[in-house]
């Protein structure tokens, strides 16, 4: 049963992986924000023959499992090592989702606000910068606090290109001192403790900007 | 349709009691008192119109009868039962009501609502059928039968296969009216059933009451804006401000010849 | 490659089985997920604090433990308390879990998205509690779930190559033997990303078409 000796044995450990997911994260999710909205503009703003295209490669990485999609880049694209790789692919996955975000965002924004620049004769530039992107933000803020979160419980899946991440670390303690128990209760216990309150807090935020 | 069908038969309750008995009902939402210790009381067959200005707990009335709202404090009765409460009481007080006991008495109780609030997921029929075969335990035909009179009275009968949001506002209200009086309710409730709709509509909808009233003997509890529709049907009218009756008499007495100055500033603003 | 297609060829049944494998285990998790979806949603609307509040806890644990956590715990942890289910068990336990606890807010959603009007309708005909939610609100409930369930269906079918990872034979695990018998890697991965397309894809037609069915039942041809 539960060895409260292994699982004090295994805790640094964890929390080491715990730090190289939470870097992870971060980097991929920055990745997807920038390129989330490169992807949202090239389908709202750009031309056809862009457009099109976009959206459909968009969709396409979009429904397909990020798993065959890290095996594939590992393989196929060389010269990158594992923690870049892993991160550029989680980065571009969550794009495709953030693009959408963004597009919902915009859209979001009522046609009056839209109108009433014509009106004013305001330059299209002014009208993005002053009038449409300040009202996005608010739609955009919670959804994206909700795929951070998702993300952050989807880098374990970079341990399959041997990323030292927190479920690869507790897997290798786990098999090397078969003590598996302790060490993925650990590491489930500390994506609770980390997701839980960022939930919390990004329910909050929904609730502010509702008003 | 004979008057007996649209209402259940009267004479089997004693009428000794009012139909309905506000007993110093009192409502609040949080700090805001919405009604003040009422007594009201409408007779077996009357017809009250509830008149004043809107925030004034004329709906409230209404809704606390439908038991879409709690008393705060108070006794309503019905039928000379209590109603929001246990009938009899424990160590000397008052129970308030189980909902068990709620569904129990709130059946003979129908209601007409502002915005209609038709299910949007059943055709016209489906709509009308739902409660008497499901709460009453009517059978399908039997129930269907008595839909297409009703409906055939509310003059839509060739609507009975359509969708509620394919109709115009005036006929999905007609539809709800139906709807109502299929559970033949002893008492109706009309919480503004003309407010939501366009104007040219009101008066399809009012008509369509009009007969009811004249060919049952339901009794009627209405809140309206719709002055020339309260001096046809009403018995009697109740002025009411800040949670609190001004004024009550005979319909055209109050309309005509009001004897307080809230009254006279109320009606002067709606004509 | 150019042994790739007699190789592709003489591995169809396997791919086949491997298939089915996959669309056994979205299938069977979905299920699962379903069914904890409307018991955790309708139970989270409870009057009673203590059955909201242990609701809440349990979706917020599988919401927040991560689903890679939960199926490694289910195969390598279990066993270490004596318990020891089929790989393909776990993989179903663990989708319907994860998946069943988001999708207990989406229930939750619906429902509460249903006009209040609409309750007061049904109790204002003598309707009880009971035959409220299952004649009224759960209906159009309905209607406003199929877009998030959607989603949610489609996450849960990405989720499931993941099973390779637990020795489940799925589509992932046959294409990767295929992959390692030819060494073509880029068509293999290629050959497997486009399969898992076509699936999202007949996924969200299905979708499409009860949602569109749902909103006519509630006479919004055409949908908004």
């Amino acid at each position: 049963m539960w060895d409260g000796e292994a699982a004090r044995a295994a805790l640094p450990t964890v929390l080491e992986g715990f730090g190289v997911t939470l870097v992870a994260t971060v980097l991929a999710f920055a990745v997807a924000m920038v390129m989330g909205l490169v992807l949202a503009l090239a389908q709202r703003g750009g031309p056809a023959w862009l457009a099109l295209p976009v959206r459909g490669a968009a969709g396409f990485v979009r429904s397909t499992p990020l798993l065959v999609q890290l095996f594939a880049a590992w393989v196929l694209i060389p010269g990158l090592d594992a923690p870049t790789l892993g991160v550029l692919v989680l980065g571009v996955h969550y794009a495709t989702y953030l693009s959408e975000v963004y597009r919902t965002g915009i859209d979001a924004v009522p046609k009056g606000q839209w109108e009433a620049c014509t009106a004013l004769s305001l330059p299209r530039r002014r009208v993005w910068r002053a009038v449409v992107l300040p009202q996005a933000v608010r739609n955009v803020l919670p959804p994206l606090g909700n795929y951070a979160v998702s993300m952050f419980k989807e880098t374990p899946l970079l341990s399959v290109i041997t990323v030292h991440e927190m479920v690869h670390e507790a897997n290798t303690f786990g098999s090397t001192h078969f003590a598996y128990l302790e060490s993925f209760t650990l590491a489930a216990a500390v994506f609770l403790l980390a997701s839980w309150p960022t939930s919390v807090l990004i329910r909050r935020l929904e609730a502010r900007l509702a008003h | 349709m004979p008057i007996e069908e649209l209402s259940e038969d009267l004479t089997k309750v004693p009428t000794a009691h009012p139909a309905v008995r506000f007993d110093r009902v009192t409502k609040r939402f949080g700090d805001h008192t919405v009604l003040d210790g009422l007594d009201l009381e409408v007779a077996r067959g009357e017809r009250v119109t509830l008149i004043g200005p809107s925030g004034s707990g004329k709906t409230t009335i209404l809704r606390l009868l439908m038991t879409l709202e709690r008393v705060t404090d108070g006794v309503i009765h019905v039928d000379g039962q209590p109603f929001s409460h246990m009938p009899g009481r424990t160590a000397g007080k008052l129970v308030p009501a189980s909902e068990r006991h709620l569904a129990a008495r709130r059946r003979r109780i129908g209601m007409v609502f502002q915005q209609f609030n038709l299910f949007p997921h059943m055709s016209v029929l489906e709509n009308v059928v739902e409660a008497p075969v499901h709460v009453l335990g009517e059978g399908r035909e039997e129930a269907g039968l008595r839909a297409r009179e009703l409906l055939d009275l509310v003059g839509l009968s060739d609507k009975v296969d359509a969708r509620p949001t394919r109709l115009s506002g005036g006929q999905q209200q007609r539809v709800a009216i139906a709807r109502a009086l299929a559970m033949r309710p002893e008492i109706l409730l009309l919480d503004e059933v003309t407010s939501a709709l366009d104007p040219e509509l009101v008066a399809e909808v009012l008509d369509v009451l009009r007969e009811v009233a004249r060919r049952t003997d339901i009794t009627l509890l209405c809140v309206t804006h719709e002055m020339g529709f309260a001096r046809d049907v009403s018995d009697r009218i109740l002025m009411f401000d800040g949670g609190r009756i001004v004024e009550s008499g005979p319909a055209d007495a109050l309309l005509d010849a009001p004897g307080e100055e809230r009254t006279r500033a109320f009606l002067s603003s709606v004509r | 490659m150019a042994e790739f297609l007699p190789e592709l060829r003489r591995a169809v049944p396997r791919l086949g089985e491997g298939l089915l494998t996959t669309v056994e285990a979205t299938v069977l998790g979905a299920a699962l997920a379903l069914l904890l979806a409307y018991t955790l949603g309708l139970l989270s609307r409870s009057a009673r604090l203590p059955v909201r509040g242990a609701v809440r806890v349990v979706v917020e644990f599988f919401r927040g433990t991560s689903l890679y956590v939960q199926l490694f715990w289910l195969f390598f942890a279990l066993p270490m308390v004596g318990f020891r289910l089929e790989p393909l068990v776990c993989g179903v336990l663990a989708l319907g879990l994860n998946f069943g606890a988001y999708g207990s807010e989406v229930v939750r959603g619906a429902v509460t998205a249903v006009p209040r009007a609409q309750t007061e309708a049904a109790i204002a005909l003598g309707m009880g509690p009971v035959l409220r939610l299952r004649r009224v609100v759960l209906p159009q409930a309905h209607a406003l779930m199929v877009a998030p369930f959607k989603n949610l269906l489609v996450q849960l079918l990405k989720a499931t190559p993941l099973l390779s990872l637990v020795t489940v034979p799925d589509l992932t695990f046959q294409i990767d033997q295929l992959r390692s018998s030819t060494g073509a890697t880029a068509a293999s991965y290629l050959l497997l990303l486009g399969l898992y397309f076509g699936m999202a894809v007949v996924l969200s037609l299905l979708m499409n078409a009860l949602e569109r069915a749902a909103k006519a039942r509630l006479g919004q041809e055409g949908g908004t």
